[in-house]
């Protein structure tokens, strides 16, 4: 069982469940695979081999003395959990220096929903600071890089998460998006990658960047894997008043890749003069295979698309500006030895904080302050609307919206490093999604001139997670690509 | 020049639901609770907390919005208000700003010219901040300490319009607004222990003009007497500017109840941009009419009605029951009295606790909930009274001794013998005692100095050690003088 890691989440469920391998065995191989490939990549702030191995030993201990019908549906699974979702008693960093030391005694809904689906926690994944940026390059810890070519960057916020999967070190693993830090590292790591619906899956635990715009997402090779996990950690979470009561779908992906009747939507606005050549043709190809499923393919308008950046700027750092106010050094995490007060809050957070959490901080702060509130915050929020009505409007006539996740493939490290403007349009593609609250799906598409894996998203209206699953499913069953393993 | 004042009040009531406003934890006395020890990861601002609105505190908030005759926004938006303070550990306060919960009420006080109806701008739910205590070590460094116990109760914020123009009518509003939310069972009305929390806009302007003067804003104001301290010294310190030719700068200042000063806090250019924006992680607050119907028919009776109501059943004078309706403990004490002996006539009642009660909290300083005696004892005293077995005098004096010890009338009474004669043949006996031993007198009083009948009955009641039936006393002298005078005639 050497590549116990290259598996299917449901091909490992089935031999777990079968007691051809024990959790421990699983466990074990993912951790070696781990330890074998971390030091090229560095896909985690902390890893928790103890934590999982005794995970992994309840859980076959649990299989052994019950019935298979008793048994939760995840037993014995390992996880990987980005370091911006709270686990109790293990530190969570967010990649700052502010809560180097930070250990929550709280565990966020969507972990604590796997863990008590039986899931073994392998570690915290690498993140930018506060889920700030589009790399990985911003953590305070260290960067993690792409597993297609580690020269290049795995994309971010969640790049350690992507990575990790990519790199066969976890099978699932847990990211956040605010404006595509979900679905641009996984098209940056060739994987699948799920932005659910906002409100469709609790932001408890999860610690916030922009509010009204985080998501928790998953990441895995499949849309048959994500849907597993998908309706695990779906559904209203009284700790949280912003997810909704609404019936989370059993997802049945059957074998069927017959798409008759379904419509998608091509947005022009989408292919743009700057987007990389390769990145438009491998998702224009993509959209053909589509379409010779039997899709019918649109061309439709989403007309206030490129506000989406300067609205995403708006009103990302406004709320980030004052959801790191907390960050103070009074209670917990980084304090400056000043004897002051105003002296202790300003150099622990001077201190504590990287150059790009304060640029936003700054921004946000701005954007709210007396005077300029209505220019900025107060527009960003009218547009914000426009931009949702676009999509109301698009998904009317279609099902769902297909177009690149991002102009580019990887970059290389450093290569945007001083520029903040360039890093931002990254997310050109994945930021109005966040801004209309719909979910999005990225999955791998094909490759570019240089190996690098070209990501494509699918959109589609609030809640309706199942459909893009069930599209991507087809696509997954008619290609290989989603199978395509980076060269470790 | 003669200037009038222009005040309005911010009001901070908590709300003493079980739990806090936005999380689990308990509300807990926090001037008994061992710091720290209502706490969870919500009111302490960890990451990644979300908050949850607590239904139980809405539903006070609108029983208070209802009762103030106000408006209530079918949706409100909460808001959060930004600023750093180590009391305020998510570096924001959750308020409401935009979109408040309730709008446009009004209550009504009493002024000495009579009704005055206070408008009421806003009524807004808000989260508590923890409490800052300060110590200053006989050695090493000043430091603080933070407690969070208070973080994250409830608060309801009740704004007036600038409607009020003397420290008695602020009074008569704040200590209104305080009866109201005590009636309403949402806060204890504890001001001691912070649970209602008063600030005063003050400006000041020549009489007759309309234009509005520059205001200050006056913090920390605890009880109404230093209340009614600080905006009287406010006023008369923003007149002697104006006079004086100089500016008043707005402000917000603080009040020092030992110096009787108010002091500078914050200057204009020092004010905070709070950077209000809408809460993210709370839903628009929707409030259907179905639920406000609900909680507007199960008021309970307010306290102006209730003044009202009394006035009539009891029968008493509108200044009689005003004097009552001064705050809902003393109503209660009127009622609960007439309830426990329905025999005793409410005027009797009623004259008792704003005659005697409240000429004892004038003097000591104590109040109708502090004091010593309950409504219990003061019916056993009338109860003596009534069935004439201590005099009016002896009344007075019984009530001073049970209000300073604590003590029963039944107690006083009986160790003291105070018990009053009422017995025909000891009075006659008194009666005949003090003619005999003053014939000089007698004489005089025959020879026509009628006058000499007080000085009798004066003597009479002395002998008695005032226990005397002064009543009996009067009519029995009066038979025994006459009598006298009756055979001085026949003799003659």
């Amino acid at each position: 069982m050497s590549n116990l890691s290259d598996l299917s989440v449901r091909q490992a469920l089935k031999l777990l469940q079968n007691g051809d391998i024990s959790s421990v065995e699983v466990t074990q191989s993912y951790l070696d695979r781990i330890q074998t490939v971390e030091p090229q990549i560095k896909a985690f702030i902390t890893l928790t081999p103890e934590l999982a191995i005794a995970q992994a030993k309840s859980a076959d201990q649990l299989r052994k003395n019950n019935p298979l019908e008793d048994l939760p549906a995840l037993l014995g699974l390992p996880i990987a959990v980005k370091d911006v979702l709270a686990l109790q008693n293990v530190r969570c960093t967010c990649g700052s220096r502010i809560l180097e030391n930070f250990i929550p005694p709280y565990t966020a809904t969507t972990v604590q929903r796997l863990l008590d689906a039986g899931v073994v926690i392998l570690g915290k994944t690498n993140t930018d600071e506060f889920a700030m940026g589009s790399s990985t390059e911003n953590s305070a810890y260290q960067t993690t890089h792409n597993p297609w070519n580690q020269a290049h960057v795995p994309g971010g916020s969640s790049g350690g998460s992507a990575a990790a999967v990519s790199a066969g070190m976890a099978p699932i693993a847990l990211g956040s998006d605010t404006g595509g830090s979900v679905r641009q590292p996984a098209s940056f790591c060739g994987i699948t990658g799920l932005k659910p619906t906002y409100g469709r899956v609790s932001r408890f635990g999860l610690i916030a960047y922009g509010s009204s715009l985080d998501s928790v997402g998953i990441f895995s090779r499949s849309a048959k894997d994500l849907a597993v996990i998908f309706e695990q950690i779906a559904g209203r979470d009284p700790k949280d008043a912003t997810s909704m009561d609404i019936p989370v779908p059993g997802i049945h992906l059957n074998s069927n890749t017959d798409l008759t009747g379904v419509r998608i939507g091509v947005p022009k606005e989408y292919f743009i003069t700057g987007i990389q050549t390769d990145v438009e043709k491998n998702v224009r190809t993509a959209i053909q295979h589509f379409e010779s499923l039997g899709a019918q393919i649109v061309e439709i308008s989403l007309p206030h698309t490129e506000y989406a950046l300067p609205v995403y700027y708006l009103i990302a750092t406004a709320e980030a500006s004052a959801n790191l106010a907390r960050f103070d050094g009074v209670r917990y995490g980084y304090s400056a030895e000043e004897t002051s007060l105003w002296e202790r809050f300003k150099h622990s957070r001077g201190r504590g904080f990287g150059s790009e959490v304060k640029r936003r901080i700054m921004l946000g702060t701005y954007a709210l302050s007396a005077g300029y509130y209505d220019a900025y915050y107060g527009q960003a929020q009218k547009v914000r609307t426009l931009i949702k009505r676009d999509f109301e409007q698009a998904f009317e006539h279609v099902d769902a919206i297909a177009t690149p996740v991002a102009p580019t493939t990887a970059f290389k490290i450093g290569e945007h490093t001083n520029d903040p403007l360039a890093m931002y349009l990254e997310d050109i593609f994945t930021l109005p999604t966040n801004l209309a609250g719909v979910p999005g799906l990225a999955f791998p598409v094909g490759f570019d001139h240089q190996g690098l894996p070209v990501g494509m998203q699918l959109m589609g209206p609030h809640f309706k997670e199942e459909t893009l699953l069930k599209l991507v499913h087809a696509y997954q069953l008619s290609t290989q690509w989603h199978k395509s393993m980076p060269d470790l | 020049m003669q200037y009038e004042a222009v005040i309005g009040l911010e009001v901070h009531a908590e709300l003493q639901t079980n739990s806090k406003m936005f999380c689990g934890c308990p509300v807990v006395d926090a001037t008994i609770a061992e710091p720290n020890t209502a706490v969870c990861p919500v009111c302490s601002g960890m990451p990644g907390v979300l908050p949850v609105v607590n239904q139980k505190a809405v539903e006070y908030a609108l029983r208070v919005a209802l009762a103030l005759n106000c408006e209530v926004a079918h949706t409100s938006i909460f808001a959060r208000k930004n600023y750093f303070y180590p009391d305020l550990p998510k570096g924001y306060q959750i308020s409401q700003y935009e979109q408040p919960l309730a709008e446009n009420g009004e209550l009504i006080i009493d002024t000495p010219q009579g009704e005055k109806t206070v408008r009421i701008r806003r009524v807004h739910m808000e989260e508590d901040t923890g409490k800052l205590t300060h110590v200053i070590p006989e050695q090493g460094d000043p430091y603080s300490l933070v407690d969070l116990n208070r973080s994250g109760v409830s608060l309801l914020e009740i704004v007036s319009e600038p409607d009020l123009s003397t420290p008695e009518e602020v009074t008569a509003y704040a200590s209104g607004l305080r009866d109201m939310v005590r009636t309403l069972g949402v806060n204890s009305g504890d001001m001691e222990k912070g649970v209602i929390r008063f600030e005063a806009n003050v400006s000041i302007r020549p009489i007759g003009s309309k234009e509005l003067g520059t205001r200050v804003e006056i913090k920390n104001l605890n009880t109404f007497r230093g209340m009614e301290r600080a905006i009287r010294y406010e006023f008369q310190r923003q007149a002697a500017l104006l006079d004086g030719g100089l500016p008043v700068i707005q402000e917000t200042l603080g009040w020092d109840e030992t110096a009787g000063v108010t002091y500078s806090q914050r200057g204009k250019e020092e004010a905070h941009d709070y950077r209000y924006f809408p809460e993210p992680d709370l839903p628009p607050l929707v409030v259907e009419k179905a639920w406000i119907d609900e909680i507007r028919a199960q008021l309970p009776e307010l306290p102006r009605a209730r003044m009202l109501r009394i006035q009539q059943q009891y029968n008493l004078t509108l200044e009689e029951a005003r004097m009552l309706a001064s705050d809902v403990d003393t109503m209660n004490f009127f009622e609960d009295c007439i309830q426990i002996d329905p025999s005793i006539p409410p005027r009797t009642v009623a004259n008792w606790i704003i005659g005697q009660l409240f000429a004892w909290f004038n003097s000591s300083g104590e109040s109708i909930t502090s004091m010593k005696i309950q409504a219990q004892d003061l019916v056993e005293l009338l109860h003596f009274l009534q069935s004439n077995r201590i005099n009016q005098s002896t009344a007075k004096s019984v009530l001073d001794t049970m209000l300073q010890t604590g003590r029963n009338a039944n107690t006083i009474v009986s160790e003291q013998g105070l018990e009053q004669v009422s017995d025909l043949n000891m009075i006659v006996k008194l009666i005949n005692q003090v003619l005999e031993e003053n014939p000089d007198q007698v004489q005089a009083y025959l020879n026509g100095k009628e006058n000499l009948e007080n000085w009798f009955f004066g003597q009479v009641m002395r002998l008695a050690g005032g226990k005397a039936n002064p009543q009996l006393v009067k009519t029995t002298l009066k038979q025994a003088l006459t009598q006298l005078q009756e055979s001085k005639t026949e003799k003659n």
